[in-house]
């Protein structure tokens, strides 16, 4: 005969044991409810953990962001060289840079710059493409607004033009070397 | 309510050309007027005061930004509610869908009449005060299952049918327990029962054997089960029934059942205070006071006394209100099964066996033994309230927890 799993086995809970069960349950509830009044009470004497973000923060917000933080992308326009790279890269078609000849000043000149921050998803591709450092990123990143079209940041303004940088053009290697030696030794003496 | 309207009347000349009758109706008019104002500005702060001391249990900090340290969010709520479309299912009983909101405001309201403030005013001190008490919360029944069935919703009906099966089955507890008191005391008139009491501790009724102390649990909980507080909210638990019995109300109609819920709350508190904790009962407190500003007319000393008594019985109400508050953040809700399994099993036997002991005790044992005994009932007492802070005071240094006493940052 096979045995049977001790588990099975059918026994009568004895009548004392459940009248038991009975007063230990409230004494259960009893305790329980008292212990987690306590608690609940100490928390009431806690400190809350809430940070009153915009503004009842110690410092604003803005300050404490470290300092590669990726909020709104920003151009200095003054040493963009109209490359167009940044627009290139962008896997999203946020950047759109017109530039083209103008006929009174005889050479390239930037009309339209604009960033539309709200397509943007911060990858950064296009600051790493920047030769100049004329696109980056700022700390801003307080973003709602009542009109998405106000996230399209306009860096030339409608009209203007600008003329693109020129980057110095670079010396031969060798006469750069010999001019940041000469520099060393002038810093040495 | 009666005397202090004479006495008013003998003091003002006005009133004295007027027929009795008519003062009496303008008099009885203006109270009804600010009970209808007391109870709406309670809704509101207790709201607010339910939000801002959730806030701090959850370690968060609660509504803050409207009016000084958030006071007037309710105010604001309120206004955006009542600024709703007033929706009527299309499927709705439309009738009983309107009416419901009434039966309940009225059950509430209903109780306040014999609910007392002190000595004096009360609107009607009914000689079965107690049993009209009881009478009058059961309306708030029909009007819940009312709009639930009127709303044409399977979660309202739902929550219709449980609050329903909730409050009739903790009826028995409550009543049994009321039982209790009323034979101790020996009267079925509110005020009678609180005279019945005194101002010390150890005349309360909650301290007067560990019978009435055992007492005053199936009471309350029977209480909270019958206001669908916490942790008894099953008629409108959220995470199971949407919102209950009143998930089809919007604008005012909803404003209605938010005001029943926060009245109801005092009602818990005030019940309780008058059964178990004394009511107004000042003891020497207004003659102190009056002794304190040099009060000479009869007018005014009586308008203090009933003041200083108000206030203590806003203070005992209060804090049970804020037990109330405090549970409901502290426990989760129970099960429909240990709804039923609570009431029937556990706090109905309860009652009967005090009620039985306490009949026994009363025929049985001397007076001065019972005097004994609440004085060692109230130490007790004294020494469990110790033993509370003593526990939060461990809590606190065992989470080694940041403290901020003030309440209101
Ligand atoms: S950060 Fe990325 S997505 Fe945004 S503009 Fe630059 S390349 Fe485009
Ligand atoms: S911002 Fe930089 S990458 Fe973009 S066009 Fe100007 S120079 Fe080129």
């Amino acid at each position: 005969m096979r045995e049977r799993h001790p588990r099975s086995v059918n026994f009568e809970i004895p009548r004392y044991i459940l009248f038991m069960t009975y007063f230990s349950n409230i004494k259960t509830a009893v305790s329980t409810v008292f212990e987690g009044m306590t608690i609940t009470f100490s928390h009431l004497l806690r400190e809350p953990m809430t940070i009153q973000y915009p503004d009842r923060t110690p410092l604003p917000v803005k300050d404490t962001l470290p300092p590669r933080y990726r909020g709104f992308l920003c151009v200095r326009p003054e040493i963009c060289t109209a490359c167009t790279l940044c627009q290139k890269t962008c896997p999203i078609d946020c950047i759109v840079i017109e530039h083209s000849k103008d006929e009174e000043l005889k050479q390239r000149v930037m009309t339209r710059f604009d960033i539309d921050m709200a397509k943007c998803m911060f990858c950064g591709l296009c600051t790493e493409q920047c030769s100049t450092g004329a696109i980056y990123f700022t700390n801003e990143f307080e973003a709602s607004t009542s009109n998405i079209k106000d996230l399209v940041f306009k860096f030339i303004k409608q009209g203007e033009k600008v003329i693109p940088y020129k980057i110095p053009r670079k010396k031969k290697p060798a006469a750069a070397a010999a001019e940041t030696q000469a520099a060393a030794k002038e810093k040495k003496e | 309510m009666q005397p202090f309207i004479d006495q008013i009347i003998s003091e003002c000349e006005i009133l004295q050309g007027l027929p009795l009758w008519f003062s009496y109706l303008i008099f009885q008019l203006i109270f009804c007027g600010i009970i209808f104002v007391f109870v709406a500005v309670f809704a509101m702060l207790a709201g607010y005061a339910e939000r801002r001391v959730a806030g701090r249990i959850q370690s968060r900090i609660g509504p803050n930004r409207v009016g000084p340290q958030g006071i007037l969010q309710s105010l604001a709520d309120g206004i955006k509610v009542f600024l709703k479309e007033d929706i009527i299912p299309t499927h709705a009983d439309h009738i009983l869908f309107r009416l419901a909101p009434y039966f309940i405001f009225i059950g509430m309201f209903l109780s306040f009449v014999a609910i007392p403030f002190s000595s004096q005013w009360v609107i009607a001190d009914l000689d079965i005060g107690i049993f009209y008490l009881l009478a009058v919360e059961s309306l708030v029944v029909i009007g819940i299952v009312m709009s639930g069935w009127a709303s044409n919703n399977k979660w309202s009906l739902l929550g219709g049918m449980r609050s329903a099966a909730q409050i009739v089955s903790y009826e028995v507890p409550v009543a049994l327990t009321i039982l209790l008191v009323v034979m101790y005391s020996g009267t079925m008139s509110i005020q009678g029962i609180i005279m019945a009491q005194g101002a010390a501790p150890w005349n309360w009724n909650i301290f007067q054997t560990p019978f009435l102390f055992v007492a005053f649990f199936p009471l309350f909980m029977g209480s909270l089960a019958e206001g669908n507080r916490m942790p008894f909210d099953m008629p409108e638990a959220e995470s199971e029934l949407v919102s209950g019995y009143n998930t089809e109300y919007s604008g005012f109609r909803f404003v209605i059942f938010f005001f029943a819920e926060f009245s109801n709350l005092y009602l818990i508190g005030a019940l309780a205070t008058v059964l178990f904790f004394g009511g107004w009962q000042a003891g020497p407190l207004p003659d102190f006071v009056n002794g304190l500003l040099g009060i000479e007319t009869p007018l005014s000393a009586a308008i203090v006394k009933n003041l200083v008594e108000l206030c203590v019985f806003m203070f005992k109400s209060l804090c049970l209100v804020f037990i109330v508050i405090q549970l409901r953040w502290t426990l989760p809700r129970v099960r429909v099964d240990q709804l039923m399994n609570i009431c029937w099993k556990y706090l109905v036997p309860v009652a009967f066996f005090n009620l039985v002991v306490m009949g026994i005790w009363m025929v049985v044992v001397p007076e001065y033994v019972t005097d004994i005994v609440a004085l060692c009932m109230t130490a007790c007492g004294v020494l469990l309230l110790g033993y509370f802070f003593y526990r939060v005071a461990w809590q606190l240094k065992n989470t080694k927890a940041r403290l901020r006493f003030n309440p209101l940052s």
